[in-house]
């Protein structure tokens, strides 16, 4: 059995939770930024702006979803540590990457078009549906990644 | 995240920007048949400090500061404003300069929301301790202190105060990095160069007299500048069709009054596309001239209606408004 396998898998799935993590922490909290502006002088928007505040925080629900999959698929959660080869372990690192990575850049361009969102709030309440929809567009990549990153996880054979 | 450090200020302005006064509130305003009707609109849609017998200076004065208390409450470096509160500033100087010259009495002749209130700068420079002074002020308060004690002449220390301040806001837009508050700074400093030719035509002053006033800016060039002033205001009109300030070519044609609201209508124009903006100063730069240009266009109503000029004439000076 080769150590350096199962050491590469577990760097996929910390990839993973990690980047994409931290984008969402990024993205809501610029978001959150913007949310606190709208409410200390209109806390009637409190909901709404809470609402668009959050939609960056898939991407970390992503790279859980991911680093869950591959902690499982490896054994890590079951009990027992798989025998991986070290080509395996690079290939599920390899298969963690797109969440990772579009997980990290997506929640904070992400972040950055609710914050302009919350604005929007802020000046025409009654446009929430619309304001939503700008953000939600930059989630369709972030869902791409994790299609990718799951088929590619679930598909390797340990 | 150097670009995401506006986002909670300009979420709260974009909420503020609710309150502004749009034209159609405006030409409220203007309908209402005396100035203490108007006055009383204006109080009922929040401006004030709520004290059922403040009047119009009162009024003003403190929506004034309301907006200066938002701009110091969410901005992250409040010295970007600096072009806003140079001319308050200078304003103290020049004011404090005269009493001391002069000794001559004078209430309310300070400002007191500014980096060195009134009482402040006349110790400055009754003490003459014009090194406590910040900026190119030094250098400008002595000269203007002694050229008033030896010729006495008021208007040269106006003029020298003045060309200071607009150095200031020129050097302070450069200085600042961003592109709104330099192009503010500019077209602030080349409308003052404008206004100065245009005057200076009017009176049949020297061109040594505008070198004097006029500050360098980049939009305009003095030297030919001072050259149509001396040929003609036609040769004024003619030269700035030719420069972004084409516009006040036209108004200058028309009256003094429309040239005069054309200048506050070209900086809202420089302005609006900042309601756009989500991660820089330049919402907040534009929320704060545009109240601004809302608390001039307000008293040029209540000044109007309060010495019975008619509608039209009122009309006439209104500002376009930022919302």
């Amino acid at each position: 059995m080769s150590e350096l396998g199962i050491v590469y898998a577990l760097l996929g799935a910390a990839v993973a939770v990690l980047l994409s993590g931290t984008g969402s922490a990024i993205g809501v909290g610029i978001a959150g930024q913007a949310a606190a502006g709208v409410v200390t002088e209109d806390p009637g928007k409190f909901a709404k702006v809470l609402i668009i505040q959050l939609l960056p925080g898939t991407q970390g629900l992503y790279g859980l979803l991911i680093g869950f999959i591959t902690l499982s698929k490896i054994g890590v959660l079951g009990g027992g540590l798989a025998d991986l080869s070290v080509s395996t372990g690079l290939l599920i690192l390899a298969a963690c990457l797109p969440i990772g990575v579009v997980g990290l850049l997506s929640a904070i361009a992400q972040g950055k078009t609710a914050a302009a969102s919350i604005g929007i709030i802020a000046k025409k309440p009654d446009q929430f549906a619309k304001a939503m929809l700008f953000p939600a567009m930059v989630e369709t990549y972030a869902i791409l990644a994790l299609l990718i990153s799951f088929l590619s996880v679930t598909g390797i054979q340990v | 995240m150097s670009d995401t450090k506006y986002t909670y200020a300009v979420a709260r302005i974009r909420a503020l920007e609710n309150a502004l006064f749009t034209d159609a509130v405006i030409e409220q305003i203007l309908a209402c048949p005396t100035a203490e009707q108007a006055l009383q609109f204006v109080k009922e849609k929040g401006w004030g400090s709520g004290a059922a017998d403040e009047d119009m200076d009162s009024l003003l004065n403190r929506e004034e500061e309301k907006a200066w208390e938002v701009i110091r409450d969410v901005a992250p470096d409040i010295h970007l404003f600096d072009v806003l509160s140079y001319p308050k500033l200078y304003h103290n100087l020049k004011a404090a300069v005269k009493k001391a010259c002069t000794g001559a009495p004078g209430e309310h002749i300070f400002y007191e929301d500014c980096s060195i209130p009134g009482q402040e700068m006349l110790k400055i420079v009754e003490n003459k301790e014009f090194s406590r002074l910040p900026g190119n002020m030094p250098g400008a308060a002595q000269e203007a202190f002694e050229t008033l004690l030896h010729t006495g002449d008021g208007q040269l220390c106006d003029v020298l105060i003045d060309r200071a301040a607009l150095e200031a806001v020129f050097e302070a837009g450069e200085k600042s990095g961003e592109p709104i508050i330099r192009d503010y700074a500019d077209t602030t400093v080349a409308i003052a160069d404008i206004r100065i030719a245009v005057r200076a035509r009017k009176t049949g002053k020297t061109a040594e007299f505008m070198q004097r006033a006029m500050a360098p800016c980049r939009s305009i060039s003095t030297e030919q500048l001072i050259r149509a002033a001396l040929a003609g205001e036609d040769e004024i009109s003619r030269y700035l069709a030719g420069t972004a300030y084409a516009g006040g070519a036209e108004a200058l044609k028309e009256s003094p009054s429309a040239f005069e609201r054309w200048c506050d209508d070209r900086m809202t124009e420089i302005m609006k596309p900042q309601k756009y903006q989500t991660f820089s100063v330049g919402p907040l730069l534009g929320y704060l001239t545009g109240r601004q240009n809302e608390i001039k266009t307000v008293r040029i109503i209540l000044t109007g209606k309060q010495n019975g000029f008619p509608d039209d004439a009122i009309r006439e000076r209104i500002r376009e408004m930022y919302v």
